[in-house]
């Protein structure tokens, strides 16, 4: 790769005795090289990569911007801080990366890669995948080419991840595929998926599933946009019908894909905090909307005292949800506190970014509920309080966070289960789940509507 | 407090945590309840020995820190004080003896004594019209006259007035009527003019008064600093101050927690422990995230406040705002979870819900220092 040379030369005279460039000698490089080569961020990317307001033209144009920039990061040696040099990234530490994230600040980045390719997917490859699966698929991911999504959550249950219905039966050297996945950020712009099927009935629920990488457009595949009550189009449904897959895109063990899936979701809660993510410091922890103070100043109450007091609130919020990430990403990796910490994030996440778009509806009042485009930032909080729990629900409820804390953390009594050393063929389902086997549409296609589950909500690291 | 710490750090947190185990155990504070100073003189002798005013103080003045971060290691002190309820006017003493310190030489013997535990101090900041328990509020007057200064006003809450040898008194002077800068005095407590009104507090052993300076006079040598140049000075202070303060709420909170944990493990209702109900797990989880919160936001703000830097008043802030909140919303959550003994004397929940509580209030309230927070993101987007 070309940029290697460069960086060798640039690097020279500032290796460590660890035999790694010194952390700030590459913040200064890095933010040298932003200067030169990145753009400004546009200040409303992040909010419009979170909800409605692009044509299908304008978030593929935008996606495809996102491949760019990440293989302008690739070429300077900027992309896979912490992957090893054996797979294309930079063989770095978390230091760096976070010196990363502190160089770009300001500047535009791949928004669309970081989650899910990133963290899961990406992590998830690096800990399971063969030398072969990794070397096919890593590079490709570090150079922007290859955009993996996370094929989890089934209709069927939110929270209960082990419960997948999408089974996998073997035939040879193959795999055949069917059912139903959800909640798919982006799936159809995507080339790749890591996808968690049941390839064994007469086991309990987590010592039945295999997970498999697939790639996105081939037949049998297809991908359904869900419309979200806010108009965004984010999120997809998947049907699988007769997907063939091949053995040898398998990750990890056959039948042992809880320990593959329990990883998978650990990389999925660390979120912003995993090394393996680019997010530019400066940049708002609940990454929705505009400033508080922007709205306030829209509907002309800067300088009144309650309002002041809930600017002041959110951005409490904002710099406490940092600082607790910060801790506990910090203490994960050094292994001062259990892995399941992550939970307490997660909560903290969920509980703040509900109560930050409560106070964006309240600041904006009447304008909140009806208003025009000349009402600036005052303009669609009410939207956006329509989708408030949106951030407790995805990636996770916050209700399985408080199972996780008190259960794992606190080592309070488990909840009852009824599906525990049962047969996963013999646990009982609801409508849903029976009726369809796994490929029900959220509306049940023609039948009632039938609740799916909460979003793509997690079991968090069951062990079975 | 911090995860990760050095071996000194742990070694200062760690004997100081076993001396208090021993000093102040639960029935030692209920005595020291009708004690008029709320502490013995012996015992903040021993714990000064210990390092827990020296730590603030350059090493050229007679300090020094163990981690070259004196203010973080006296966080862990402060944890530890929270922890155990435990006496004394933490708080003010460190903040005193810096100032002091970090001012160009004089008060020498007041710094020794202070670091030494011979003598204690008090810092008259907080004045009680609104808005007057921070800095900007100050109304108090200096007056400046040949030779001198007069100081004419009242500051309250004063901790540990009384017990106090030494006043640092931050006022405006009489010629400042735009405000644009504060002015410091040591005060001896001593001196004509100075008059304390006892009050009474939510807190079992922290007392503080009502401090009346009524014409005091002093030499120009009882300025600190310079007259009128003294707001960065007082700044800082307050910033030690909200790290030293939350700190030690952060230590009370999480005895409270772990005391309610232990109970939902403990108590059996209906032929189950309280642990095993989800109701009660869920807001378990809810208030050990607040918890891990304070523990990570209020280290932020000790460690930026240590090195000065650019985030300093705004981590300050956020942690005094949520610590506040929160801190008082979890001890309240763990006497609903006790039940009726909760809200009782006989149980020792309430010397850690009074120290939270009081914490919530002293330096700021959350509302305060919220306003100041937006304030803050205001002066922000100006400029950019």
């Amino acid at each position: 790769m070309s940029g290697d040379t460069d960086r060798d030369a640039a690097v020279r005279g500032a290796v460590g005795d660890d035999g790694l460039e010194d952390v700030e000698h590459f913040r200064a490089r890095a933010r040298a090289w932003a200067e030169e080569n990145l753009a400004p961020l546009d200040p409303t990317a992040l909010e419009v990569s979170f909800r409605a307001g692009l044509t299908e033209e304008e978030e593929l144009a935008a996606v495809a911007h996102d491949r760019a920039v990440q293989r302008k990061l690739y070429d300077a040696g900027f992309a896979g801080i912490c992957v090893p040099r054996e797979y294309g990234g930079q063989g770095l530490t978390p230091a760096h990366q976070r010196a990363l994230n502190d160089a770009l600040a300001g500047f535009e980045f791949p928004i669309r890669l970081q989650s899910p390719t990133f963290a899961p997917c990406l992590a998830v490859l690096l800990d399971f995948g063969t030398e072969e699966q990794k070397r096919r698929h890593v590079p490709a991911i570090l150079r922007g080419e290859e955009l993996w999504m996370q094929l989890l959550s089934e209709p069927s249950g939110g929270s209960d991840v082990a419960a997948a219905l999408t089974t996998a039966v073997r035939d040879g050297e193959q795999w055949i595929l069917n059912g139903s996945k959800i909640w798919t950020t982006g799936a159809w712009w995507s080339d790749w998926g890591l996808c968690l099927a049941r390839t064994n009935w007469d086991v309990p629920k987590h010592r039945g599933l295999t997970v498999f990488m697939l790639p996105l457009r081939q037949p049998g595949v297809e991908i359904h946009r869900i419309e979200m009550l806010n108009g965004s189009k984010e999120f997809c449904q998947e049907f699988l019908t007769d997907v063939v897959v091949p053995d040898s895109d398998r990750l990890g063990e056959v039948d042992d894909g809880w320990t593959v899936g329990t990883r998978w979701m650990f990389h999925e809660r660390m979120l912003y905090n995993s090394p393996l993510v680019t997010f530019p410091v400066g940049n708002s922890f609940h990454a929705s909307g505009p400033s508080l103070a922007g709205v306030a100043r829209a509907v002309g109450r800067a300088d009144d005292p309650h309002v002041q007091e809930l600017v002041g609130e959110a951005r409490m919020l904002d710099i406490v949800g940092e600082r607790l990430q910060e801790r506990i990403g910090t203490g994960i990796r050094q292994g001062l506190i259990s892995d399941q910490a992550a939970a307490i994030a997660r909560l903290f996440k969920g509980v703040v970014s509900s109560r930050v778009r409560t106070i964006a509806f309240d600041i904006a009042g009447a304008a909140g509920g009806a208003w025009l485009a000349e009402d600036g930032a005052a303009a669609e909080r009410g939207t956006e309080f329509l989708v408030r729990q949106t951030g407790s629900i995805g990636g996770g409820t916050t209700e399985m966070a408080r199972n996780v804390i008190s259960e794992r953390l606190l080592g309070m009594p488990r909840e009852r289960a009824l599906d525990r050393d049962v047969p996963f063929r013999d646990v009982p389902r609801g409508a849903a789940g029976r009726r369809g086997q796994g490929v029900a549409t959220i509306t049940g296609g023609g039948s009632p509507a039938q609740p799916a589950g909460p979003g793509a909500a997690r079991e968090e690291g069951t062990s079975p | 407090m911090l995860l990760r710490r050095t071996p000194d750090q742990e070694f200062l947190r760690e004997t100081t945590a076993r001396y208090l185990d021993d000093a102040v155990p639960a029935h030692e504070l209920r005595r020291l309840r009708d004690d008029p100073a709320g502490f013995d003189a012996a015992y903040w002798r021993q714990g000064a020995e210990l390092g827990w005013t020296s730590l603030l103080v350059p090493e050229d003045r007679g300090g020094g820190s163990v981690s070259g971060s004196g203010l973080v290691d006296a966080t862990l002190l402060a944890y530890e004080l929270g922890w155990h309820a435990a006496p004394g006017p933490f708080v003010d003493c460190n903040v005193v003896a810096a100032a002091l310190g970090a001012a160009d030489g004089g008060h020498d013997e007041v710094i020794k004594s202070l670091i030494s535990g011979e003598s204690v101090a008090a810092w008259c900041m907080a004045e009680g019209h609104p808005g007057g328990q921070l800095p900007e509020g100050i109304e108090l007057e200096v007056h400046l006259e040949p030779g001198g200064v007069v100081l004419r006003g009242v500051k309250r809450p004063v901790e540990s007035a009384a017990q106090a040898s030494h006043l640092l008194v931050t006022g405006r002077l009489t010629t400042d009527r735009a405000r644009q800068g504060l002015t410091q005095v040591l005060v001896p407590a001593a001196t004509a003019g100075v008059e304390l009104q006892p009050m009474r507090s939510v807190d079992l052993t922290r007392r503080f008064w009502a401090v009346r300076f009524r014409d005091v006079r002093l030499p120009l040598d009882a300025v600190v600093g310079e007259p009128g140049a003294a707001t960065e000075a007082v700044t800082r202070q307050l910033h030690q101050a909200i790290a030293l303060s939350t700190a030690e709420s952060v230590g009370a909170m999480q005895r409270a927690f772990d005391m309610t944990v232990a109970w939902a493990f403990d108590r059996y209702s209906f032929g189950r422990p309280l642990a095993s109900y989800q109701a009660l797990k869920h807001r378990f989880a809810d208030m050990k995230t607040w918890l891990e919160a304070s523990h990570a936001v209020a280290d932020a703000a000790a460690a930026a406040v240590d090195a000065g830097t650019s985030e300093a008043a705004e981590l300050a802030s956020a942690a005094k705002a949520y610590v506040g909140e929160y801190g008082t919303e979890l001890v309240q959550d763990c006497v609903q979870l006790h039940g009726g003994i909760g809200v009782t004397f006989e149980h020792d929940l309430h010397l850690f819900v009074r120290r939270v509580t009081l914490g919530r209030v002293l330096f700021g309230t959350p509302s305060d220092h919220r306003r100041r927070l937006a304030a803050i993101l205001e002066r922000e987007e100006l400029v950019s």
